[in-house]
């Protein structure tokens, strides 16, 4: 079984801070990370790609940089490395990006099944996955929590509903968003840390999975980023005085108000 | 490619601070770029001396948008039920559509008699209903019912498409996006037409709320947008409203469904209501074990709301995942959020910002949530807490 899971190299949010005096983004040397729900995602790959036989390949499409959490997940068990990064992808919304990952996974041979996180957590979409799945023609499950089995093609897992959950049968190749809730992920290993050093990524450019010019980048996003601000700061904020007892009936009395 | 006027630049660093990804740097009294900027356009947002510029290519030939025509909301209907986020949107869409001068409309999807669904969405807005019904659609595929939506909005051509912001919309929504080559703006929070051109304006949070951003799809239709649950206001029903509904027989081809639901196991409703409910108390790490994280139901209790949880009351296991809230659990914005021993972390705020009011029990004084509170009490939960359920008992 081939699997590919699709990870992201974001800015790690809780460093990401709101200063409350300039209502500017207060950013003291904010990491990046490999998206959390990424981490779940290949963890399931590597876990399943040992049960089945198979192999792991971790994609990004992202700056250079990004080939760090590449090599993270190289060293946490994946098999192969694929960075697809142009100066042309700048600016992708999920419409893009998902053009992109799919060239490239056509690039590499095409999957039988490929792994994305629920969402990122920069953009917080949650759009790639289920995009990327119709790109390649592939059926889908988002926020899937359990992989219940896998036999004869076909896949058996637990998707989250907001009313529960459903259990659904999907054949392969088919693409699965993953919550965090569907394994623990393990840390990288001794051996697969040397591998992850030695382990040459294969960098794709757009000519390379030969990307679409129209599809790519900010000049192939429809959607368009026109004004980015602050959080309005929220209206009259009270912290009540005096005893507890003073305190307690002013928020009784604002609560009952208000209820 | 952010286009920096050297000339201008005068060296501030505003643009660094603004920067989530560290892609600008001040060097010798100039702003450059790395390699790793994304375009957000944060920076250009807060330069003062306009010396950031992000030039928009040209791109494809615009399509003729004048054909596009109308609003339309996917209706989501589960269990025999219409979620309420579906007459939010209507309410949403009511105002859209009357400062555009079209139509509003709604798109049904679901097993058997689906008229009593239609009727209340039109007592709450909806000048027409496209009612899709078939058996099979009980269960919810992205397939089937992306095939469905997308072979109407093909049809009859609406401007905008906007639907709940939901487990169930937002995995199929995305996909009927990308059969249509149309742009999609994922969990919005405020909806408005562009006075120049009728465009959508789409505001979202992004980086874990840290962030707002204004989206607009210049060249493409439909605009479409998933909203958050819970922030959009429904019309009151009213019964005189009259509407058309027009029944749609999906074709065979259409309910293929490469899925296969073997079961649906419907949740607890304790986690129903969370996502529902007007009065949430929450409860966090300063509750210090079960047997105190059990003041935070009984306040519940005695409100009528429903029982919330920071992470790390959810790890310690005082309650179950499914009443985390935050980042990595449910996004909730009832009338009042009270937050018993909670910090406040980013994680958090992010599920809970859009409260209405926002109350925080907190005796650490500098606690973050003290930030976003409307009202805060500085003080110990163990004393707070009781005291304000025998006092709103008392006035019972
Ligand atoms: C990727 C990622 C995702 C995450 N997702 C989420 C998420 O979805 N939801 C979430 O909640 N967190 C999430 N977190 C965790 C988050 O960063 C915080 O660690 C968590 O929210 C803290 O919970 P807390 O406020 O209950 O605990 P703490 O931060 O320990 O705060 C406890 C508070 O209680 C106060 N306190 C203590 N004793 C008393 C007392 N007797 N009376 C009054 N006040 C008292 C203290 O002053 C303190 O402010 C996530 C973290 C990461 C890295
Ligand atoms: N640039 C990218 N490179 C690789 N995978 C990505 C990228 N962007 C998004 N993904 C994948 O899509 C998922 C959802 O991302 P999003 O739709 O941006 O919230 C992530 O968890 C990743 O698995």
């Amino acid at each position: 079984m081939k699997i590919v899971v699709c990870i992201k190299q974001v800015p790690d949010a809780k460093d990401v801070r709101l200063d409350p005096e300039t209502n500017t983004l207060a950013r003291a040397g904010v990491e990046s990370i490999m998206n959390p729900y990424d981490r779940h995602a290949l963890e399931e790959g590597v876990r399943l790609a040992g049960e089945q036989g198979g192999t792991v390949t971790v994609l990004s499409m992202g700056p250079p940089q990004a080939q760090e959490v590449l090599r993270e997940a190289v060293a946490c068990g994946a098999d192969e490395a694929v960075l697809v990064s142009d100066r042309a992808f700048a600016g992708a919304d999920t419409w893009a990006t998902t053009h992109t990952l799919a060239q490239a996974i056509m690039t590499v041979g095409g999957a039988d099944l490929v792994l994305c996180g629920k969402q990122a957590i920069d953009g917080d979409t949650a759009q790639v996955g289920p995009g990327l799945a119709e790109r390649l023609g592939y059926p889908y499950a988002t926020c899937v929590k359990k992989l219940l089995g896998c036999a004869e093609g076909t896949l058996r897992l637990e998707r989250m509903m907001d009313d529960g959950y459903d259990v659904l049968e999907v054949g392969l190749p088919a693409l699965l968003t993953v919550v965090k809730e569907i394994n623990q992920p393990r840390l990288p290993s001794l051996k697969g840390k040397m591998k992850a050093k030695k382990l040459e990524i294969k960098t794709l450019s757009a000519a390379d999975i030969d990307a679409d010019p129209g599809q790519i980048g900010l000049p192939g996003s429809p959607t368009q980023v026109v004004r980015v601000f602050s959080p309005q700061a929220r209206g009259e904020r009270t912290i009540f005085q005096g005893s507890v007892d003073e305190q307690v009936e002013q928020l009784a009395r604002e609560l009952e108000k208000s209820n | 490619m952010l286009k920096i006027d050297a000339e201008a630049c005068i060296g501030c660093g505003l643009c660094e601070q603004a920067c989530t990804f560290a892609a600008i740097r001040v060097e010798e009294g100039v702003a450059v770029v790395g390699d790793n900027c994304t375009l957000c356009g944060a920076c250009v947002e807060v330069c003062e001396a306009g010396a950031l510029n992000i030039p928009r290519e040209a791109g494809k030939e615009p399509i003729d948008l004048s054909s596009w025509s109308g609003i339309w909301v996917y209706a989501e209907y589960r269990r025999e039920r219409l979620a309420p986020v579906a007459l939010e949107l209507l309410g949403a869409g009511r105002r859209l559509a009357d400062k555009r001068g079209v139509e509003l409309a709604a798109v049904l999807i679901g097993p058997g008699d689906l008229d009593q669904a239609a009727a209340e969405l039109i007592a709450h807005g909806a000048d027409r209903v496209f009612a899709a019904a078939d058996p099979s659609l009980a269960e919810f595929s992205d397939d089937s019912y992306g095939n469905i939506l997308a072979d109407l909005i093909r049809r009859h051509q609406p401007e905008i498409v906007l639907a709940g912001a939901t487990a169930l919309g937002r995995s199929f929504i995305p996909r009927v996006a990308t059969m249509l080559a149309a742009g999609l703006t994922a969990d919005c929070t405020e909806l408005d037409i562009r006075a120049e051109d009728g465009a959508l304006l789409q505001t979202r949070p992004a980086f874990g709320g840290n962030i707002m951003a204004t989206i607009v799809c210049p060249r493409t239709r439909p605009q479409m947008a998933t909203v958050r649950p819970m922030v959009m206001k429904p019309l009151d029903r009213n019964e005189k409203r009259r509407g058309e509904i027009v029944r749609v027989e999906p074709e065979l081809s259409q309910l293929d469904s490469r899925t296969r639901v073997l079961e649906s196991v419907a949740a607890d409703l304790d986690r129903v209501n969370l996502a529902e409910a007007d009065v949430v108390v929450a409860g966090g790490r300063g509750l210090e074990n079960a047997e105190g994280f059990a003041l935070v139901s009984r306040l519940a209790e005695t409100l009528g709301g429903a029982v919330a949880a920071s992470r790390a009351a959810v790890d310690s296991g005082w309650i179950p995942y499914p009443h985390q809230v935050g980042q990595t659990g449910k996004t909730v914005a009832p009338k009042i959020y009270i937050a018993c021993g909670i910090s406040g972390a980013i994680q958090h705020l992010v599920g809970m910002q859009s409260a209405e009011t926002i109350i925080a029990i907190n005796r650490d004084p500098d606690a973050p949530i003290f930030n976003v509170a409307t009202h805060g009490i500085v003080g110990d939960v163990f004393e707070v807490i009781p005291k304000l359920i025998e006092r709103l008992e008392k006035s019972r």
